[in-house]
């Protein structure tokens, strides 16, 4: 019997298969991803590149005394130390508040609250609070943490910034926490609860470990973004000038930060302060960068663990 | 056609059940004694906010017994079974209207603690959902939080016991500790009914357990229901009419009816019956084209 026209031979089947149609608009479209990667990439490079540069002198040349002095009236002697202690405390205020804070309350968001209109204001009102201007917390932590608490935290002091930085980043550890907690499956939920365990007991052994990645992520950005504030700091008032205090553990005190160290360099005349306002950027970015990878190790840590 | 006499009661919709109190002695002259009631249902309606879901359902499960829950898809097998064990408090929308009694005693009166009730009617999920743990992990999850056991050799033997009855020991007893996520799906359709047998239970509700089972391990599965009721009471929703057949003592056939006045589909209790008298002399038209295959 003759073959059909349409029989499958394997020449025919290895022509159609074989045969590679030309995809114009995908490689285009990977093309245009691809630039956009490189030009995000390229402006940091540029970026880390002209301020190691422009630092260069202060980070080869006197990199140990930059980071252990305090500042001084003379370029050439003025160190951040102080704008360090400042900004390690802060992110320990966030950590240690924000954290438990946030993931507090998202936990009891998605996996207590029932999903009433209230739930669903609050949810709404949270997002909001996200978005709301760095410097308005400045002044709310001027009024409130500086201000109205001043027998608490000593004024306008390095606990001060801490807790107004913690409010800050709060809404954003909500935000990340309680999508992560929502991407956990129900049907975990459901094996708990299906073997008689209570809600915290579901919550805690399977809800939190699923959603930790998440959590971590969130938490780090959040982190991240308070070390890099200098608005709310220089409202709530961190030390424009030369000042004597400013060592680590004194929480109640006169205060410094990186970033708003930097808005201080920045001010003064290029000529003779450019060195250490890029080395004092530097330093900013390797304390960020530091956090992140942290974060991103653990992360990928537990991530294996699923 | 003469139903059984035992679960006559039960279609007979009508009249109020006479002896709602679970008796050793059967009623009505029955020819063997009735085992006793573990869940009665009385005119159960279930809904999904303003989706009615199941209609006017009331039923007797008997201890000591596997019912099957026939019916085609999307009938409401799985919430009727959720609500045994009040899974269905996790979803929001969802609503159980009419009384749902386990031993006489009303699981919907606002003193149960679902958390209780769940420890003692367990669960096989429609879909395999082990916890993203070690194996080891899964199965002793339950044991640890109703404090069964603390850890050790105690647990150890609670572990390896469950994995045996759920046929899955051998396949598992040298990697415990691996994750069981990188098990079949089989398996791990396993590995959830030894979590679900490791804490006890009086009742094992199961959901489709051996869709995704190979024949040999539905048929160690099939054995092992019937090993163990015993002592445990099961309600098994299947789409295996001959599974059904196989190890149930009684088949509930459920049918989704379009209503009148929406376009929704709820699903009914056609028939409830000794299965001999459900596949040999059923008493409603539509439960014999089910269980001979003309009905889609
Ligand atoms: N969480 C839910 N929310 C809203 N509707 C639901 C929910 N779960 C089930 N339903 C609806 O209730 C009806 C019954 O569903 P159910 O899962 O009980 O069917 P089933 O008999 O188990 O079907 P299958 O054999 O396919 O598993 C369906 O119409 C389904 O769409
Ligand atoms: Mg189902």
């Amino acid at each position: 019997m003759a073959v059909a026209p349409h029989a499958l031979t394997r020449e025919v089947v290895s022509a159609r298969i074989q045969g590679r149609r030309a995809d114009v608009g995908g490689t285009v479209f990977k093309y245009v991803l691809l630039s956009a990667l490189l030009v995000t990439i390229a402006v940091l490079v540029i970026l880390l590149y002209s301020q190691v540069d422009r630092g260069s002198e202060v980070l080869t040349g006197r990199l140990g005394d930059f980071i252990t002095s305090k500042y001084s009236s003379l370029p050439t002697r003025s160190g951040i130390i102080q704008g360090i202690n400042g900004t390690l405390t802060i992110a320990a205020f966030v950590i240690f508040i924000a954290v438990p804070l946030g993931v507090g309350a998202a936990v009891y968001l998605e996996e207590y609250a029932q999903k009433t209109r209230l739930t669903r204001f609050i949810d709404v009102n949270i997002r909001n609070l996200a978005g709301v201007p760095s410097v308005v917390y400045g002044i709310l932590g001027l009024a409130i943490f500086a201000r109205a608490l001043r027998n608490v935290t000593g004024g306008a002091s390095v606990m001060a910034a801490g807790i107004t930085l913690a409010v800050l980043v709060l809404p954003i550890v909500i935000i990340t926490s309680a999508e992560a907690i929502r991407a956990v499956p129900d049907s975990i939920r459901e094996a708990g609860f299906g073997v008689g365990a209570t809600r915290w007991e579901v919550t805690r052994s399977h809800v939190l470990p699923y959603a930790l990645p998440g959590i971590l992520t969130g938490t780090v950005l959040s982190v991240a973004r308070a070390l890099g504030e200098a608005a709310p700091l220089i409202v709530v008032g961190a030390k424009t000038g030369f000042f004597t205090g400013g060592d680590f553990g004194d929480l109640r005190d006169n205060f410094q930060a990186l970033p708003s160290q930097i808005y201080q360099f920045s001010r003064l005349p290029e000529s003779s302060w450019g060195g250490n306002t890029a080395a004092a950027i530097v330093v900013l970015l390797a304390i960020v960068l530091a956090v992140n990878s942290a974060a991103i190790l653990l992360r990928n840590r537990f991530e294996k663990k699923r | 056609m003469a139903p059984d006499p035992d679960t006559a009661v039960e279609t007979r919709r009508t009249e109020p059940a006479v002896d709602l109190a679970p008796q050793a002695g059967g009623h009505r002259g029955a020819p063997r004694p009735s085992k006793a009631v573990v869940f009665e249902t009385e005119a159960l309606n279930v809904y999904y906010g303003a989706f009615k879901a199941v209609r006017d359902v009331s039923l007797r499960v008997h201890e000591h017994e596997i019912t099957a829950f026939i019916g085609p898809s999307g009938c409401g097998k799985t919430t009727m079974l959720r609500c045994f064990n009040r899974m269905n408090d996790l979803i929001e929308t969802a609503r159980v209207e009419g009384t749902l009694s386990y031993h006489g005693v009303d699981l919907y009166d606002p003193g149960v603690n679902p958390v209780e009730v769940r420890r003692r009617v367990g669960m096989v999920f429609q879909k395999p959902n082990p916890f993203p743990k070690s194996i080891y992990e899964n199965v002793a999850y339950g044991p640890k939080v109703a404090r069964l056991a603390k850890g050790g050799t105690a647990m150890d033997e609670i572990v390896e016991r469950s994995l045996r009855q759920a046929a899955l020991w051998d396949e598992v007893k040298d990697r415990l500790k691996a994750s069981a996520m990188g098990l079949s799906g089989g398996q791990q359709q396993r590995l959830c009914i030894a979590r679900c047998l490791a804490v006890d239970p009086e009742v094992i509700l199961m959901d489709e357990p051996c869709s995704a089972l190979d024949p040999i391990a539905t048929g160690r599965i099939e054995d092992l229901m019937d090993e163990i009721k015993q002592q445990y009471t099961i309600i098994i929703v299947t789409h295996n009419m001959q599974q059904a057949a196989r190890v149930s003592d009684r088949t509930a056939f459920f049918t989704a009816e379009v209503n009148e006045t929406s376009d929704t589909r709820t699903g009914i209790l056609v028939e409830y019956d000794a299965t001999e008298t459900m596949f040999s002399n059923p008493g409603d038209e539509r439960t014999e084209n089910y269980v001979t295959g003309r009905f889609g």
